[in-house]
């Protein structure tokens, strides 16, 4: 399913519906299921803003699936980042560990997009100030390439080849009113 | 922004978003890991022409939890206090790449000539008896947190408000916020020209007490007495000094604040400053997370104007 | 056609020589041609054509008598970094004065017979306008003894004021003694009104300003209070007051109460008192920093008005040049002052003439014809009938109105580079200057 809406000077492509991230997010819980021997000690941390969201749909996709409860939160990487002095300053989000912690747990950091590669790292470092994980697995709902750092995800909702020139917007209810995720070319309005 | 010279000046967003930032801050202290990586490589600069080891420490603490470097540079020893201008300090702290100043000078505005001077960013940390923004801005913090919010209460703030830099910065950032600010002191202590400020003045503290849902006391530096604003300690203590009776007549769940130093006895009684109604700890502790969040939004982004 | 105030010379001529300025307008009226001869004013009348004069076609141009500066600054002997006498009178000149008063505190002070002659003869010898040394009234300006006054009167610089100025004479006896004692050679004892203690670390005007700046205030009531006890006491001994620098509403009020007495009372306002108020302190740049301080809108309306119906006689300067280290730095440590010499009538223009306030003949009153008199200028006549008139002491200066320029601090005259103007773009230009005859400044510029 894809449609096609022109807005400014470029225009947006819808490439998942909500039907196809319902779909991408049950996959993805029985994936995490399965890789992690039925979800033990597992901590979903979502990466504001999109990812928390995320890691929260996943956690009930599992609950619903299996019964088992994992521990959700959010992590906020700004102050970890590379790239601060090239950008406005960024207000913070919200960073919030379940009880119990990560130390010893396996941690599933949960974004919307895995792109540069940059905000992970600056997660994994943000990670490590809060406790030694036992593993630290990365779940995507789009991976859309150009990776500027040894970064992979260990569960993908749907790889999206794009080119450097064009944006990926994922929209999602609890922010945006409706779930959708689009390609927008360059001069769209975003 | 680009500094923090006034509180006078700080739009309601702006110190709404360095309060947030700050509660974001004051999770960085309970870590087992106190420090983030986030000014790595930044020069800030503590230039301090008044002692105050408790501004300076705060300052400096706050800057090391973000890896920012620290170069202290104290008037007293230094090449100032051998007749160096101002203006050739300024540029001697953007040779050394200062990428912010932290400036506490006994000079009204001093902080506004060295904005004009230096590249980097300017942080007002007391000038003269103009303002004291970021101790404000924790006083306001300190207030949220206990409170659960500024909008609507308040806020009575007593004792030498013609010399306090204090007393000014907390009367704007407080009205910004919402709360109703009430200036208690004797007449002689109130400047000409408070009738243009958005608060209440009156010399009657004991009138005040119960409609008070924070109480902050100001210093009264002793030799005040001597240039005639009041005849004696003690007259000065019975009537604007706050103690065990006074705090009494305050709503049960009324915050007794100081800035500190405390001057025991004078402003405030010892029983009251230890009370659990007090907040003068907190407030120390509070300073840091303010003064990281007040470096993270000048110094954590481009320095291009967006 | 030639352009306004070039200068078209038919044959040379020695000295002051001859002069012959066609088409201008004194006070503002119809053009007449005016000729200069040995230093005097000696024809006034449409169409002329005088033989051998040089030729100043001014086409227009306004004609004032030279002004007058009660007030001024040149800073030497002492501080020749700030300003010398040769600099501070070229920048007079440009701003069309043709006499400055020089205030004594000099160092040394201006307080003995030697170094109001050495300031006389500076004046002298650099020639671009007369000055004429106030002297100190008290000893190094220290409000203890009285300074040799007579003998500063009966030196080669025939002072006849006499002023303390960036002190007060605030001991009652000691200012009561100095304006009796000048009676003797009709001094006249010019006072910077500020009551000390009352002003003690002032750092600005005490108002709604200073409460938010933190900066201590400096009460009206400091100099009202001053200024209605020297008054008390002029009119007491029946002598002459002259009142520096009026800054306040309340003093304009005690000024017209003083003048409806009777008493010898006169007074002076500066411009910037006339344009600027204590909001600009704001920036805390100290180039806004003065003394008496700038005050509020109030104030500066009352001085206009003041200034208008002739309570205060005259506009002086204050032109105080600083060097840059005294106002480059933090305001409390900045020295008060402002140049003014070289934007002084455009700012009287901007302030009295565009209002509709003063007329030509009335800004010429204030700036040239009024402050003459009260410091005793020998050629001024009481009602300044003679100025610009055939018979009259040739000082005059040529205006165009309608030009306007942008303050550029480094363009100044003025050694010093302290003027709260700059990148304002101001009415009225001064084209021409004539001291006794001659042109000082000729198109604008220093001859």
């Amino acid at each position: 399913m894809s449609g096609r809406e022109t807005s400014g000077h470029g225009t947006a492509r819808t490439v998942l519906s909500g039907e196809d991230i319902g779909r991408v997010l049950t996959r993805m819980a029985h994936q995490i299921l399965e890789k992690t021997a039925g979800g033990n000690g597992v901590v979903l941390l979502g990466i504001p803003t999109r990812g928390v969201p995320l890691a929260r749909r996943l956690a009930a996709r599992v609950r619903a699936v299996e019964g088992v409860e994992l521990g959700v939160g959010s992590l906020d990487p700004t102050m970890h980042r590379d790239d601060l002095r090239f950008r406005a300053v960024r207000p913070l989000e919200v960073t919030d560990l379940p009880d119990g912690g990560i130390d010893a747990r396996t941690v599933i950091l949960v974004d919307d997009v895995l792109f540069s590669g940059r905000t992970v790292r600056a997660a994994l470092d943000a990670l490590a100030e809060f406790g030694r994980p036992r593993a630290v697995q990365l779940a995507v709902l789009v991976d859309r390439g150009h990776r500027e750092l040894p970064i992979r995800a260990d569960y993908v909702g749907k790889n999206m080849p794009t080119s450097r020139q064009e944006a990926v917007a994922v929209r999602l209810t609890e922010i945006d009113g409706s779930d959708a995720v689009l390609i927008v070319s360059e001069g769209a309005d975003r | 922004m680009r500094h923090l010279l006034s509180t006078e000046d700080l739009t309601r967003d702006d110190a709404l978003r360095v309060l947030d930032t700050a509660e974001y801050m004051a999770t960085v202290a309970d870590r087992s890991v106190k420090k983030l990586p986030t000014l790595r490589g930044r020069t800030v600069v503590n230039l301090f022409f008044e002692d105050s080891t408790r501004t300076r420490t705060s300052f400096e603490v706050a800057a090391k939890r973000l890896s920012a470097d620290v170069i202290n540079f104290s008037a007293r020893g230094s090449s100032v206090s051998k007749g160096e201008s101002l203006k050739d300090t300024a540029q001697t702290l953007e040779a050394m790449g200062a990428d912010a100043v932290v400036c506490r000078h006994p000079a009204s505005g001093a902080p506004y000539r060295l904005a004009r001077w230096v590249r980097g960013s300017v942080l007002n940390a007391g000038d003269g008896t103009h303002e004291h923004p970021t101790q404000a801005l924790l006083d306001a913090f300190t207030i949220r947190r206990r409170l659960g919010r500024l909008e609507g209460l308040s806020v009575t703030i007593v004792g030498d408000l013609l010399h306090s830099r204090v007393a000014r910065s907390n009367m704007w950032l407080l009205s910004t916020l919402g709360a109703r600010v009430t200036l208690v002191a004797p007449p002689t202590l109130v400047p000409v020209g408070v009738e243009q400020w958005p608060a209440e003045v009156s010399y009657d503290l004991d009138a005040v007490l119960p409609k008070s849902d924070v109480v902050m006391m100001l210093r009264v530096q002793r030799e005040r007495m001597t240039a005639a604003f009041f005849p004696t300690e003690r007259e000065y203590t019975r009537r604007y000094g706050l103690d065990a009776d006074r705090l009494a007549a305050m709503p049960p769940s009324a915050l007794v604040m100081h800035p500190g130093p405390m001057v025991r006895g004078m402003e405030i009684a010892s029983d009251v400053a230890d009370s659990t109604r007090s907040t003068v700890v907190e407030q120390v502790a509070n300073g840091v997370s303010v003064r990281m969040a007040v470096l993270y939004l000048l110094l954590g982004g481009t320095r291009e104007v967006t | 056609m030639t352009q306004c105030g070039d200068v078209v010379t038919s044959e040379p001529v020695a000295g002051a020589g001859r002069w012959h300025l066609r088409g201008v307008r004194p006070f503002g009226a119809d053009p007449v041609d005016v000729v200069l001869d040995g230093g005097m004013i000696v024809e006034v009348g449409p169409g002329l054509s005088p033989a051998g004069a040089n030729i100043l076609d001014a086409d227009g141009l306004l004609a004032l008598p030279g002004l007058v500066d009660l007030h001024t600054h040149l800073r030497e002997p002492g501080r020749e970094d700030a300003e010398t006498v040769a600099s501070g009178t070229r920048a007079a000149a440009l701003g069309g004065f043709t006499t400055v008063f020089a205030m004594a505190n000099t160092e040394p002070v201006a307080d003995t017979a030697g170094v109001v002659e050495q300031v006389w003869r500076l004046g002298r010898d650099a020639g671009h306008c007369d000055v004429r040394p106030v002297g100190a009234v008290t000893e190094g300006l220290r409000g203890v003894r009285l300074a040799e006054l007579g003998a500063m009167a009966s030196s080669a610089a025939g002072v006849r004021m006499f002023s303390d100025d960036g002190h007060c004479v605030s001991d009652a006896v000691l200012m009561r003694r100095a304006l009796e004692y000048v009676k003797a050679f009709d001094g006249v004892i010019a006072q910077h009104a500020q009551e000390p203690r009352l002003t003690e670390d002032a750092q600005m005007n005490e108002g709604a300003v200073s409460a938010r700046l933190g900066l201590s205030g400096w009460p009206a009531a400091a100099e009202e209070a001053i200024i209605a006890r020297d008054a008390l006491l002029a009119g007491h001994v029946g002598s002459r007051l002259h009142v520096c620098h009026v800054s306040t509403a309340g003093s304009v009020e005690i000024l017209r109460w003083a003048k409806s007495k009777g008493w010898r009372v006169t007074a002076e306002v500066t411009p910037h008192h006339l344009l600027l108020t204590d909001d600009l302190v704001t920036s805390f740049d100290p180039v806004f920093k003065v003394n008496p301080p700038l005050r509020t809108a109030t104030d500066v309306e009352a001085l206009r008005a003041g200034l208008a119906d002739g309570t205060i006689d005259c506009i002086a300067t204050d032109h105080a040049p600083h060097a840059p280290q005294d106002k480059e730095t933090e305001w409390a440590a900045a020295r008060p002052g402002m140049v003014g010499l070289e934007t002084a009538l455009s700012i009287a223009i901007l302030a009295m003439v565009e209002t509709g306030l003063l007329d030509w003949a009335g800004l010429a009153d204030r700036m040239a014809i009024a402050p003459g008199r009260i410091g005793g200028l020998p050629d001024a006549s009481p009602d300044g009938t003679r100025a610009l008139s055939a018979g009259a002491v040739a000082n005059l200066v040529l205006v165009d109105p309608a030009a306007r320029w942008t303050v550029d601090p480094g363009a100044l005259a003025s050694r010093s580079r302290n003027t709260p103007y700059a990148g304002r773009n101001l009415p009225g230009r001064v084209q021409a200057t004539f001291l006794r005859g001659r042109p000082t400044v000729l198109d604008g510029k220093i001859v």
